[in-house]
């Protein structure tokens, strides 16, 4: 059997109501929020954030291969798939793939997945879709695109929901593009889009029923994307499905239209619901169509707890202005402090020290057993010469022992927040502390580490490893 | 092992104006400093057999020495060790000179921090490696003051208070001297009030990015008193580089330096200090911030640790208090050009001793010290000079 070993998600601490964006472009307000990435977040970052959630209580040294879905990977020629496998300490003797283009890249991967598998050249990869794609300011988009990123385990054992089936079709049309020199997503005239998109799913999906003889109330949820909320309804009636029951609500009002993982976070905001036996039905518009059968195992009630859609939900702080938003989103021009430019991390160095700074490896003393960051040759506490081992720190727990907030230091969002971190086992580090008010910083607050960028200095994004705070 | 102590001694010191000195250039600075060096100690520049040099940013080699002062083919070093460059080069040269390999030296730090045009002070890399984490030096010593407030249970208005009264004080010093950037009492209410920079830390708790330059002539104790009658001999020249291991290490309190405690631990021995308030008449310490004054004055000895605001309310460390501390105003008021600090801070300790320092002059000097550090907490240098007029009864 060949489907979903685990689920995991990622949603931005940070929510735009719309409210907030109607009020300054006097347009028509859609319902709830948004979610916003901070400034030092990327579709990368959100990626690591979901994979490690997805691989709680995995070994991910076993997993065989990172599918990487997106539409806003930051660089359009060095693979994102690469960087989230070393940042998420998998094994580089893996398989990596950047699928891209469109939303549909998020089922693209998931089919190859499954096909990698039901093939025999691996038995566990994982798929991770995330988006950061940006509508223009005072536009439709801007209303309708967030921030997020959903990953899934495919593999042969301990499957929770099998791919029973599966469907797909493209079509060549404009109707959502973004050349390599635009920044925004664009849409063609709203009703061609809608009419394009409700005639390719009701085709696509009556094809499928009819290879696979099943019928739309075998399933108890229905999963789709769509263009925007009321297009989203008018598909499910004209598929005839129980609306407050069978169709699996979409993100528009709670989170945004984050492209290439939209449906994937809908697949696992499902999954958090489901029970043994039950099948569910995925379909993914964007250039063509892909459609999944899934059925849910009795596996699904053995999976250890998840933060998921559900946690990252209810883990959310306001955005206190539209205009913050427009920072978070390098959107607006601010006056830069008077401040050096950093400098260009050298591309040597970041090979040589991926370990210790894309990992967050430091040492551990083979002869005192004491651990520290960054790794040394010689140890800190009994000087032993060349008696270390690596030890990570990505997924240790930190208490702050001292900090600060600096008024001064370059940054898009004043103040930076300096911490000094006391690690669970062992190990101090000095780092940033991110998605924290200023207001709540305090001594003897829990944090854990978060990828993040740092930088970006003469096009090199500078990622690294930052504190944030624990909350649940 | 031999100690310093009685074997060098300072005979000539220059100083120029400090601050944001915008239409000087680097050779002005030097030229000044070393040419009223030279002309207090009587001597030409063909005298100066070896000289050392201090510049953390603004020059490279022995050239920038030997090029505006037209050295004549003598070995110059440019030496670095970030915010007690100045020390060094002072090290640097007093060494030498006890080692007997030359008898006159010169030791000149500067630097031209406004140039840069810049809002300011320098960054501190975090973290050491390929990703360059930045930290400015106001957040860096921040940590030692929210760590130091949170530990000894000070609340904000009391610690901030307690930080105000430095910054009060050494303004009311810098006042009085001539060459300090700034020339301003200042009181509690406007410190405490100041904007934030890293908090709790406000603009009247830091020392400003200065332009500035000083300089000595070191010389065998024997022959001092040939070139003047007054010199000041050094009982101690130490310095002390810590591994970093507060950075990585969980034991580390962020309450006190480890280095200053360690350099000062070497210069006591050296010196037969046994009771630091009582014995050092006069002090310059590296005030950089007002906390980094505070957590000193405990890690010097002078105080017992956690009991800073005590002293500070006592007026211990006032111009007529039980020891004078940076009575020129410090850091606070001279601005901090990295390669010139820790020989201005010598530059005030041999002003006093000849009773040259005019209305702020402290009386009856018997040891002065200067305490000069760079890097910041958990990871530091520090440098320790101790200095008297006598020459100890030993020597000959």
């Amino acid at each position: 059997m060949v489907g979903i070993v685990s689920w995991g998600a990622y949603i931005p601490v940070y929510r735009l109501s719309q409210k907030k964006i109607a009020g300054v472009w006097g347009s028509q307000e859609a319902n709830g929020e948004k979610a916003v990435a901070n400034f030092d977040e990327d579709s990368v970052t959100m990626a690591v954030e979901a994979v490690l959630d997805c691989t709680r209580g995995i070994d991910r040294s076993c997993i065989d291969g990172l599918f990487l879905a997106t539409t806003s990977a930051p660089y359009l020629e060095k693979a994102a798939s690469a960087l989230v496998v070393t940042a998420t300490d998998m094994s580089r003797q893996s398989r990596t793939a950047d699928f891209s283009s469109s939303p549909r890249a998020g089922t693209n991967a998931v089919l190859s997945a499954v096909d990698a598998v039901r093939g025999g050249s691996a038995h566990h990869i994982l798929v991770v879709a995330s988006d950061c794609r940006l509508g223009a300011a005072g536009g439709a988009m801007e209303q309708l695109l967030g921030n997020g990123a959903a990953a899934l385990l495919i593999g042969d054992e301990g499957v929770i929901a099998s791919i029973e089936g599966s469907y797909s079709a493209s079509e060549e049309v404009f109707d959502i593009w973004r050349s390599d020199s635009d920044r925004f997503v664009h849409m063609a005239e709203p009703r061609f889009a809608t009419a394009h998109y409700l005639s390719t799913m009701q085709a696509t999906i009556s094809r499928l029923m009819t290879n696979h003889t099943v019928k739309m109330q075998d399933f108890s949820k229905v999963i789709f994307n769509a263009p925007d909320p009321r297009t989203h309804t008018q598909l499910a009636r004209a598929l005839g499905l129980e609306l407050k029951t069978q169709v699996q609500a979409p993100l528009f009002n709670t989170i945004g239209d984050i492209g290439a993982a939209s449906t994937l976070l809908m697949l696992v905001a499902a999954l958090e619901e489901a029970k043994p036996g039950e099948r569910i039905l995925v379909a993914n518009y964007g250039s063509g169509c892909d459609i999944l059968i899934l059925q849910v195992t009795n596996a699904i009630t053995k999976l250890s707890p998840r933060r998921g859609v559900k946690g990252h939900l209810s883990i959310r702080r306001d955005l206190p202005s539209y205009e913050k938003a427009l920072v978070f989103q390098n959107m607006i021009q601010t006056e830069r402090e008077r401040r050096p430019t950093p400098e260009a991390p050298s591309p040597i160095l970041l090979l040589r020290e991926r370990q210790a700074v894309i990992a967050l490896y430091g040492s551990r003393c083979r002869e005192c057993r004491t651990v520290q960051y960054p790794p040394a040759r010689v140890c800190v506490s009994c000087r032993a010469k060349d008696k270390m081992e690596g030890y990570r720190f990505s997924d240790k727990i930190a208490t702050v022992f001292t900090f600060t907030k600096d008024y001064i230091s370059l940054t898009p969002d004043p103040p930076t927040l300096e911490v000094v971190i006391d690690f669970q086992g062992g190990g101090r580090m000095v780092c940033a502390l991110t998605d924290c008010d200023e207001g709540e910083i305090k001594i003897g607050m829990p944090v854990e580490m978060t990828f993040r960028k740092l930088y970006e200095s003469k096009g090199i994004t500078n990622y690294f490893w930052k504190a944030r705070p624990i909350r649940r | 092992m031999e100690s310093i102590k009685d074997r060098v001694a300072i005979v000539g010191m220059g100083c120029t104006q400090f601050g944001g000195l915008r239409d000087k250039s680097h050779e002005d600075l030097i030229v000044e400093a070393a040419y009223e060096a030279l002309e207090d100690a009587g001597i030409d520049p063909e005298d100066i057999q070896m000289a050392w040099v201090g510049t953390v940013m603004s020059g490279e080699m022995g050239l920038s020495l030997s090029r505006p002062l037209k050295l004549n083919y003598i070995p110059v070093t440019r030496v670095e060790n970030l915010c007690i460059t100045g020390s060094e080069a002072l090290r640097a040269a007093s060494y030498a000179v006890a080692a007997g390999v030359c008898d006159i030296a010169l030791a000149l730090g500067f630097e031209k921090m406004r140039d840069r045009n810049i809002r300011g002070p320098e960054e501190v890399v975090v973290t050491p490696m390929a990703v360059k984490e930045y930290m400015l030096p106001p957040g860096n010593f921040s940590l030692i003051a929210n760590r130091y407030f949170h530990h000894y249970g000070l609340g904000y208005e009391e610690g901030k208070r307690m930080l105000a009264k430095i910054a009060v004080k050494n303004h009311h010093n810098g006042n009085m001297a001539p060459k300090a950037e700034f020339h301003r009492e200042v009181t509690i209410e406007e410190v405490v009030n100041a904007p934030i920079i890293a908090f709790p830390l406000g603009v009247y708790d830091a020392c400003t990015s200065a332009d500035g330059a000083a300089a000595a002539i070191v010389t065998r104790a024997d022959m001092a008193r040939d070139f003047r009658q007054d010199p000041i001999y050094i009982k101690s020249l130490t310095m002390c580089a810590g591994p970093r291991e507060g950075r990585i290490r969980t034991d580390y309190d962020y309450l006190h330096f480890e280095e200053t405690v360690q350099a000062a631990k070497r210069a006591y021995r050296e010196v037969g200090i046994t009771d630091p308030l009582k014995e050092i008449s006069i002090a310059e310490v590296h005030d950089c911030f007002t906390i980094t004054e505070a957590v000193t004055y405990e890690d010097l000895g002078w105080c017992p640790k956690g009991k800073a605001k005590e002293y500070i309310d006592a007026g211990v460390f006032n111009l007529d208090g039980e020891l004078p501390v940076n009575t020129d105003g410090g850091l606070k008021c001279f601005g901090h050009p990295l390669g010139a600090t820790g020989l201005r801070m010598m530059y005030e300790l041999y002003k006093q001793f000849q009773g040259k320092a005019g209305p702020r002059q402290v009386k009856n000097l018997d040891l002065g010290m200067a305490h000069n550090l760079g890097g910041g907490p958990g990871t530091a240098v520090v440098s320790i000079c101790i200095v008297g007029n006598e020459e100890s009864p030993k020597m000959y």
